[in-house]
């Protein structure tokens, strides 16, 4: 496949030259031209206002549909730590349940460690079978026993979509199985439905540090397989009354290069809260001075929240880095996100946008933040804070 | 120590804007950079041939433009630069960029590999372990900080989630490194004279051996199907009025939804 354009199109308006992030196409004789900078990343393809725009010939067909055809089944990795799942776990197997209803297959998750009941959780979030693995060697991570048992069991199994969290141990170790078993890979989805035509996975991920968001597929290879950040899906329901297959599975003839002599924790108070509270007051610059997070503190402790910050606010040191929302900080998904002065820049957004209720207050009215935001009030903090703790102070008085 | 760090070369990410009418990327003056964690990485290499010895070889797969970067990469203290350069390679996605790279550095001979934890165009943190897999060789990923260097093995701190993990890797290894683990050095005057003269050492598909099938849009199993700019939400309220109003409104409304 190229890009190219039809220079019979082209009047030469200049509109499709900045929409490149490749700096590939230039003018040349008053016509665009696309040259070989060109990453085929399409960001140009719907730009051009007559069309001029076009993909030449098709990508990788699919090889063997039949081949293709034949891997069936929706399966969640199930990370754990310390004998205990993952709540990215959950969450997964909440989005898998839809995705296999969808695809009218069953769901499986695969759990490397931890105990029975920790299988037999799986079963009540949802999977209807468990592939579990006891062995000591899966006690702290190391990616290649991972690595070789997972591919081990996508090439017996053949499943069409396997999907596990976006975490510091989904991200290092399923890279190895996606190559292993030479399919293609999508971080950090933010979304995944099925297509209804081709049956197809789609799977969206902002890409440009946010920029942008991107739908990717998979087509012609399967598994599809994806990862997801915390927070972002919504867990299933919990079923103690569900019943499932749990398998055992020997991890006979597996070792690895690498060892891991030590782990050690570090949670702070403030992580913890963070991520588990129903409700967080997040401040940015627009506070203008440290102080400012006392209210901050102050509405939260009232709403029986945390404290979040925007990039900014913590570069200015007015709070700690264990703070920070967004895409270089936590992701969240409160019930109510409080954004103080906070201007919405993607990199933040994607930090909070999929919270159930976002509160905005900002003295610009076309600050980004009010296009996420469900409640927009323009105003200035100084102002509008003090007066919702005021009038909360009155309602839970009286 | 043969030392090879992978480094790419990315639109700066921070400056890139959508315009939200016509739903297209605003790049007007956007600079090119190498992408930030590879400048980590860059100085882990020279790190680990001040302790152990051998040379560092930085290492990219791009379009011609691409030898900018190689060349800043030299500046700061590289001993030698190589090009990845081939139409056929447009539009690899991070499966054959990783076949491609690791097709690269088997011909160029390595012991340990450096890559950034992600790229900022990109951010998927998949070329890295992917690679180490091609070759064969463990990987650690997250490096956050040196333990212990030897010539036989590394001993390094993995930042994960809740803290860290000390993992032991023998030698040939690939690691990808996040911002804690060092403060890379700034190009010195030498550095940037050198780089100017400095000879960047193209490779195409033909001269690292590699399967054309398993480069480029052909082997790559994603594709882009759209790109689209994030949703505005439909259900918005302004509350208006004085600041006293606003708030009376707003705890009225999350009275109404039980939040309060
Ligand atoms: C690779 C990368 C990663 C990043 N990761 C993150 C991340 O994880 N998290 C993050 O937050 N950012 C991140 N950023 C930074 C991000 O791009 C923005 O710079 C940052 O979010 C801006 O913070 P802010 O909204 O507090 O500040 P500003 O953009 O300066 O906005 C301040 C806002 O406050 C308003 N304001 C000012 N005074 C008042 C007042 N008295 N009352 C009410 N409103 C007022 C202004 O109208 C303005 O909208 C990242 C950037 C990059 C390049
Ligand atoms: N085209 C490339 N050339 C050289 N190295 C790359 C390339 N793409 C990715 N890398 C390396 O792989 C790391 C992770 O990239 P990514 O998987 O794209 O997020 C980067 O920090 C680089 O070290």
């Amino acid at each position: 496949m190229r890009i190219v354009v039809d220079v019979e199109l082209c009047t030469g308006c200049e509109t499709c030259v900045s929409s490149c992030p490749y700096d590939a196409i230039v003018m040349k004789d008053d016509k665009a031209f696309i040259n070989e900078y060109c990453q085929l990343c399409r960001a140009c393809l719907e730009v051009c206002p007559e069309g001029a725009i076009k993909e030449t010939g098709t990508a990788a067909a699919v090889e063997d549909s039949a081949e293709r055809d034949s891997y069936r089944g929706v399966w969640v990795f199930a990370e754990q730590r310390d004998g205990r799942v993952a709540d990215v776990a959950l969450e997964l197997l909440g989005a898998g349940r839809r995705l296999a209803d969808a695809r009218g297959t069953g769901l499986s998750a695969v759990l490397f460690g931890a105990g029975g009941p920790e299988a037999e959780k799986l079963v009540h979030w949802g999977a209807d079978r468990v592939y579990h693995a006891e062995d000591p060697i899966f006690e702290r991570f190391n990616d290649e026993p991972y690595v070789e048992l997972l591919s081990r069991l996508i090439r017996e199994h053949r499943p069409e979509i396997v999907l596990t969290g976006a975490t510091p141990i989904g991200r290092s170790f399923f890279p190895r199985v996606a190559a292993r078993v030479r399919t293609g890979l999508t971080a950090d989805c933010t979304s995944l439905e099925i297509d209804p035509e081709t049956g197809n996975l789609l799977q969206v991920r902002p890409a440009f540090g946010g920029n942008i968001m991107a739908t990717i597929l998979c087509p012609a290879r399967r598994p599809q397989m994806a990862t997801v950040r915390p927070r972002v899906m919504k867990r299933g329901e919990y079923d103690e009354a569900r019943t499932g297959e749990i398998l055992k599975i020997s991890a006979e003839g597996i070792s690895s290069r690498t060892t891991v002599t030590e782990t050690v924790k570090e949670v702070s108070e403030t992580m913890v809260n963070l991520q588990e509270a129903d409700v967080i007051v997040a401040g940015g610059r627009g506070l203008g001075r440290p102080e400012g997070f006392e209210m901050l503190e102050e509405l939260a402790g009232l709403l029986g929240g945390a404290v979040g910050a925007s990039r900014a606010a913590v570069d200015e040191e007015w709070i700690p880095y264990s703070h920070q929302v967004g895409q270089t900080g936590k992701t969240v998904c409160p019930k109510i996100y409080i954004a103080c002065g906070i201007s919405g820049a993607v990199q933040h957004l994607v930090g909070m946008q999929s919270s159930d209720i976002i509160i905005a207050i900002n003295k610009n009215p076309d600050a980004p933040i009010f296009d996420v935001a469900n409640y927009a009030i323009v105003g200035d903090v100084y102002e509008v804070v003090p007066a919702i703790i005021k009038r909360l102070k009155e309602v839970k008085g009286g | 120590m043969k030392i090879v760090v992978c480094i790419k070369q990315v639109p700066d990410t921070a400056e890139v804007r959508i315009n939200p009418e016509t739903n297209t990327l605003i790049r007007d003056g956007v600079p090119s950079i190498i992408n930030p964690y590879d400048l980590h990485a860059i100085e882990a290499g020279l790190h680990l041939k001040e302790s152990l010895g051998g040379s560092v070889t930085v290492l990219t797969m791009g379009p011609p433009q691409a030898e900018g970067a190689l060349r800043e990469a030299v500046s700061i203290g590289a001993d030698e630069a190589v090009l990845l350069t081939d139409r056929a390679f447009a539009g690899s996605d991070t499966l054959a960029t990783a076949y491609t790279l690791s097709s690269a550095v088997r011909t160029m001979g390595f012991d340990i590999i450096l890559c950034g934890k992600q790229a900022i165009d990109g951010d998927t943190a998949q070329v890295g372990p992917e690679m180490a897999e091609f070759l064969d060789i463990p990987h650690v990923a997250y490096v956050g900080k040196f333990e212990d260097i030897s010539r036989e093995g590394l001993r390094v701190r993995r930042l994960m989630e809740d803290g860290y993990d000390i993992v032991e890797t023998p030698i040939p290894v690939l690691l990808t490194v996040v911002r804690e683990l060092n403060q890379p050095r700034l190009p010195s005057l030498k550095g940037k004279m050198r780089a100017k003269k400095a000879e960047i050492k193209k490779l195409s598909l033909a001269d690292i051996g590699a399967d054309g099938e398993r480069v480029g849009l052909a082997g790559s199993p994603t594709q882009v199907k759209n790109i689209f700019a994030p949703e505005a939400r439909k259900d918005r309220k302004t509350l208006a009025g004085t600041p006293e109003e606003q708030a009376a409104r707003l705890i009225e409304e999350l009275r109404g939804l039980k939040c309060i």
